[in-house]
């Protein structure tokens, strides 16, 4: 479907730009998708199908679900590729690891064959880890070994269940899974019987991999390490579309190929997002690392996103998108901010700031927007989805919600402060006096993200647009196969019954 | 049309000057954006005017969200609870905008170069805009978006003076205190979503005598979250600590946002809703007992403080406590009759005092005054009308012989809210009655305080700062002037409209009464004790307070000797602040700590690299330092084990 390219100058400034029109060209692509995308289709659309290994296709598609997480990749990639115009250290091969990870992002949200998401899934690490690897910071050794653990671990049980599931629907393609339905019945895993049976034991192996990668608390230690390491370009791709994938690939499998489970689970991941959301949190609020602080966040933002696609209801789930397509933007933003600061005082750290607001007006603003948006201000993006999220869950766990809301709270209390810290106060600081506010560079960086931001806040409608047939789709291939295993046990009771009495 | 202009004007205000002001120059923005919102203010007026009774106008302006049965529009709602916001918003704003103007030219706080003053009127334009969304919301969601609007846009206005850290801090405390509320308010409008399937004002309404039947409970829980929604943003008992606070930002933003308009925007709620509280009992005796509370709470602190704008502030606080405890009683005229009355006195006392700080070079304690009536004759003269009308001066009874109230603003709608409750009946009733009665008493006390130590008496202050303070320039005075007769008139030419004996026609729909709650009667026929004693507190605060600080000042020093752990008590605001920051502020921030070093740091990692290292005994306490060459190994021992673990599991299992 869409590929980035690779490509090898010889000038530095040739391999920018390269990469650049690559990104550029390629989000153009996408947005021709996007006009031709048909609202009403429930299944997926642009279909690219080729035989691959044995039974496995080499085939990727997009549905409502899929196309707002390509188009967040496209979008930000020459974002990116721009904010990571100074690295002066092994440009090639940065931008390289840069094009390779757009591709295989935009590999797992259209993949349509489950050995296909896995591998581009799994080789999404390889970039990302080479990526903060050679141009993060001073522990980046920790940092990736840690970021590339954790996410393996889950990674691995969940090739487990897909080869599992395979052998069981007997195809990897996840058109069939969606109709297969996963036995239910109770099994006994070393004396312990478990409800939702193989549904419950693969939906956990999938948990595994996609817990980490949001990711839910208590999973969640990779990422400010990852973060603080990464390079600025690796934070925002980090926190703006690798985090996404776990949210997609709840939706995507737990949630449409294990539907039983997931009402089995629903309080187990209720429970933990509502956790995440107050814990993360409270610990953004002691940070003194600005990374830190909206790595944390990250964990608390994502925390809505597991509570809206568990809520299993319409609203929650096109909140659940909504939010990680915003998330994704302001992240971006919040990170690319950093970065700025970052490129001009060498420091990450909050007390080192002060005043920044009389040297760098323009970018005092910006950073407010965004802010702003951090905390779920109506009127921009971050507040939609939240919303969602939680009104979809509020109809049957409004308990659940009343304590999510208190991290709403939370969330002004940590990051009005930081933004005090850096922005606010007389410039004392000596190192800070001379500093420069934004460049035209910087400036194209944000701009986008700012229209992106504001503009998905008043007029959000235009992305439930997308998913609404799909969302819907899932809800009721949801109720089916509820119903259709519902009866089956009731048959199967019957039959017992009936057994008993013929015996 | 007009209804779009009045709304949308001063958002074009505030992007023209926040944005333009170095292509057109900082005057001519100025002018640009005081000028929008005055045509804004003129239009209000006239649909104040010429808007026919018990109308509802709607206007759509586009979609908002939309996920299957859950739609939002943004859309202008206006009937005659908008069309006396909008009256209140606009006026004042376009006081204030013209206010600053005088006020905010040569501001200590900026160097020369620097340019603030585009940016304040960009905030004010921006305040005055998110303000009127919320007023013409016609559902929960868009209000809430000019709810938390006029929260962003207050938050950058207390913290204005932003090279002053405490400006900072009162601005990102009043954000998060009314977060505290905004929960509130977001719990409220799941429930009602959760109840009635949608979140439009219309469709709510005109179903909750069905709901009621079924959900009667939930119905008043959601009320009650709503009503805390509205304690935060009107700075009720509780959530009341940002208020004071908040005067760290400059004066015509006190008047502007935390007398006249944002605070009442919780009044507004609470009277948008009437339908809803009006079949829940519970939530109304809750908001009688919260208003009752804060008017005395807010009117006895305010007797000792010293700092002139934290009094007007406090009086502030205890007047929105009238304004709720008018519509606890389902008297939701009385409510914004006194919104309206107290928007005209407040700002007028706030743009006083605004005119004594800058005429006395940023001095705001009110012991370092004194002898200004010489120095500032038409302040002290606005000063003096303003306290006329809160102190609610006026000649009882009139009304009953003649048809109308014979009084200052104040007056007629104050007496009215104290009518009101007596009439409401009911044993609790006469509880809040009296309470009304002293924070009445207090009222008048610590208003003509003001006036008294500042206005009369000796110059406390430094001999040569007293030789240079001025009277202030023309753009302060024309705003006031104009207020002075807001404060004067409002109260006997509205009071046929708002309470009077056609009130019920003239709100229409828009407050809904049902057939039980006769008040709007039943206030005209109290005892006459009832009607006089408003009067007779006021009286005896003015007594007391010419008593102590007009004439024999000693006695005052011998009373305070006498209660000193008292006076220490109201001067430290009941200590709220020290009990939030022990109860509530460490806590959390020991939480943090906690959880952050101890249980990421410790718990976590340290799971993490034990279960590492029982699967890799090779790879051993140098995780932090291991080469990538090692995490392949890692990975591959990992897969490895996980394969047994696989395999064992399969052997285990019977599916």
């Amino acid at each position: 479907m869409i590929f980035g390219n690779e490509h090898k100058s010889e000038s530095i400034q040739n391999i920018k730009i390269i990469a650049l029109v690559t990104t550029s060209a390629t989000f153009l692509i996408s947005l021709t998708c996007l006009f031709q995308f048909d609202f009403d289709l429930e299944g997926f659309q642009f279909l690219e199908d080729r035989k691959w290994v044995s039974t496995m296709r080499y085939k990727l598609g997009v549905d409502g679900i899929s196309l707002p997480f390509v188009m967040l990749t496209t979008f930000l990639m020459p974002l990116v590729i721009v904010a990571s115009w100074d690295i002066e250290y092994r440009v090639k091969d940065y931008m390289v690891a840069f094009l390779i990870l757009e591709s295989l992002m935009i590999g797992v949200f259209c993949a349509l064959d489950i050995i296909l998401f896995y591998i581009f899934f799994e080789a999404g690490l390889i970039p990302m880890f080479i990526i903060i690897g050679i141009w993060g910071g001073k522990d980046r050794i920790y940092a990736t070994f840690k970021f590339f653990l954790y996410t393996l671990l889950g990674s691995i049980l969940m090739l487990v269940a897909i080869i599992y599931l395979i052998n069981m629907v007997g195809s990897s393609d996840i058109e069939k899974l969606f109709q297969y339905i996963v036995p239910s019945n109770v099994v006994d895993v070393f004396g312990f019987s478990v409800s939702g049976g193989t549904q419950t034991l693969l939906w956990l192996a999938f948990f595994a991999s996609f817990a980490v990668k949001m990711p839910m608390w208590p999973f969640h230690t990779w990422l400010p390490d990852a973060h603080v390491q990464a390079p600025t370009g690796g934070s925002m791709v980090l926190a703006a579309i690798l985090l996404k994938m776990g949210g997609y690939g709840f939706i995507r499998f737990n949630l449409s190929i294990l539907p039983e489970a997931s009402i089995i689970m629903q309080d187990f991941i209720l429970f933990l997002s509502v956790i995440a959301i107050i814990y993360a949190s409270l610990v953004a609020l002691v940070q003194e690392d600005m990374k830190k602080l909206i790595a944390y966040s990250s964990v608390a933002h994502m925390g809505f996103v597991t509570m809206g696609i568990f809520s299993m209801d319409h609203h929650g789930i096109d909140g659940a998108i909504f939010q990680m397509i915003s998330h994704g933007i302001i992240s971006a933003a919040l990170f690319f901010g950093v970065g700025v600061m970052y490129v001009r005082t060498k420091t990450r750290l909050i007390s080192d700031y002060g005043g920044l607001v009389i040297r760098m007006p323009n970018f005092a603003l910006i950073l407010m927007i965004f802010t702003m948006a951090n905390i779920g201000l109506p009127g921009t993006s971050g507040f939609v989805g939240e919303f969602l999220s939680l009104l979809g869950a509020f109809k049957t766990k409004p308990w659940y919600v009343a304590f999510a809301l208190i991290g709403v709270i939370l969330s002004a209390a940590y990051a009005l402060p930081l933004y005090k810290k850096i922005m606010f106060g007389d410039l004392l600081k000596e190192n800070l006096k001379p500093l420069s506010d934004i460049s035209f560079a910087e400036k194209v960086v944000f701009i986008p993200l700012i229209i992106a931001t504001i503009a998905f806040g008043i007029f959000p409608y235009f992305i439930f647009e997308f998913t609404d047939t799909s969302v819907g789709a899932i809800l009721n291939n949801m109720e089916n196969a509820v119903i259709i295993s519902q009866t089956n046990i009731e048959e199967t009771i019957l039959k017992v019954f009936s057994s008993r009495e013929d015996g | 049309m007009i209804i779009f202009s009045i709304v949308f004007l001063p958002l074009f205000g505030a992007v023209i000057s926040g944005f333009f002001h170095r292509w057109f120059g900082e005057k001519i923005v100025m002018i640009v954006t005081t000028a929008l919102v005055s045509i804004s203010c003129l239009f209000s007026w006239g649909m104040f005017f010429s808007f026919a009774e018990d109308t509802v106008v709607k206007i759509i302006l586009s979609s908002w969200i939309k996920t299957s049965d859950f739609e939002v529009f943004w859309a202008l709602r206006f009937d005659n609870l908008t069309s006396v916001m909008l009256v209140v918003i606009t006026t004042v704003s376009s006081l204030v905008h013209i206010y600053s103007f005088g006020y905010m030219n040569h501001d200590l706080n900026w160097k020369d170069s620097e340019s603030y003053k585009p940016r304040f009127f960009s905030y004010l334009s921006l305040f005055t805009f998110m303000m009127l969304m919320l007023v013409t919301a016609d559902n929960f969601l868009q209000m809430f978006f000019g709810w938390e609007g006029v929260g962003l846009a207050s938050y950058l206005l207390i913290g204005f003076y932003y090279k002053k850290s405490s400006a900072n801090s009162a601005a990102i405390k009043a954000f998060i205190v009314n977060r505290v509320g905004d929960f509130g308010f977001v719990l409220g409008i799941f429930g009602i979503f959760f109840l009635f399937g949608t979140i439009s004002f219309d469709f709510v309404f005109s179903e909750i005598s069905s709901v009621v039947s079924t959900d009667y409970l939930l119905l008043e829980i959601f009320s009650l979250c709503l009503f805390v929604g509205a304690m935060g943003k009107s700075a009720q008992l509780f959530l009341h600590t940002w208020l004071p606070d908040a005067m760290e930002g400059p004066t015509p933003v006190s008047a502007l946002i935390h007398a006249a308009t944002m605070v009442t925007a919780g009044v507004f709620l609470v009277c948008r809703i009437s339908p809803m509280l009006e079949y829940t009992p519970i939530v109304s005796m809750i908001i009688i007992i919260v208003g009752t509370g804060t008017a005395l709470f807010a009117a006895s602190v305010a007797l000792v403080q010293q700092d002139i704008k934290r009094i007007i502030a406090y009086s502030t606080c205890s007047q929105l406590g009238y304004m709720f405890v008018a519509a606890g009683i389902g008297f939701y005229q009385a409510a914004m009759f006194h919104l309206f009355t107290h928007a005209f006195f407040k700002a007028l006392l706030f743009l006083g005092a605004g005119s004594v700080i800058h005429g006395t070079h940023h001095e705001q304690n009110i012991f370092k005054m004194g002898g200004l009536r010489t120095k500032m004759p038409y302040t002290f003269v606005s000063m003096l009308i303003g306290t006329l009308a809160i102190t609610g001066v006026g000649i009882p009874l009139v009304y009953y012989i003649f048809d109308i109230q014979l009084g200052f603003a104040g007056f007629a709608s104050k007496d009215a809210i104290i009518e009101g409750i007596y009439a409401h009946g009911g044993s609790f009733s006469i509880y809040a009655f009296w309470i009304l009665i002293i924070a009445a008493t207090m009222t008048s006390f610590y208003s003509w305080r003001l006036i008294f130590v500042t206005f009369f008496g000796e110059f406390k202050g430094d001999k040569k700062l007293f030789d240079s303070i001025h009277e202030s320039s023309i753009s302060m005075i024309i705003p006031l002037s104009i207020l002075v007769l807001g404060s004067i008139f409002t109260g006997f030419v509205f009071y046929e409209q708002f309470v009077g004996h056609n009130s019920k026609q003239y709100f229409g729909d828009a407050i809904f009464m049902s057939s039980e709650n006769t008040i709007l009667k039943d206030f005209h026929y109290v005892p006459w004790w009832v009607k006089v004693s408003p009067f007779f507190a006021m009286i005896i605060g003015l007594f007391c307070s010419m008593v102590f600080y007009l004439a024999n000042s000693s006695l005052l020093t011998v009373l305070f000797k006498q209660h000193a752990g008292l006076y220490v008590f109201l001067y430290k605001k009941w200590y709220f602040d020290e009990i939030y920051a022990t109860l509530i502020i460490a806590p959390v921030k020991y939480l943090g700590n906690l959880f952050w070093i101890h249980f990421d740091g410790k718990v976590i990692n340290k799971f993490i690299n034990f279960v590492s290292l029982a699967l890799v005994p090779s790879l051993s306490k140098n995780a932090a330092t291991a080469q990538t060459g090692f995490v392949t190994h890692y990975a591959f021992a990992m897969i490895l084990g996980l394969v047994a673990v696989t395999i064992l599991l399969s052997v285990f299992i019977s599916f």
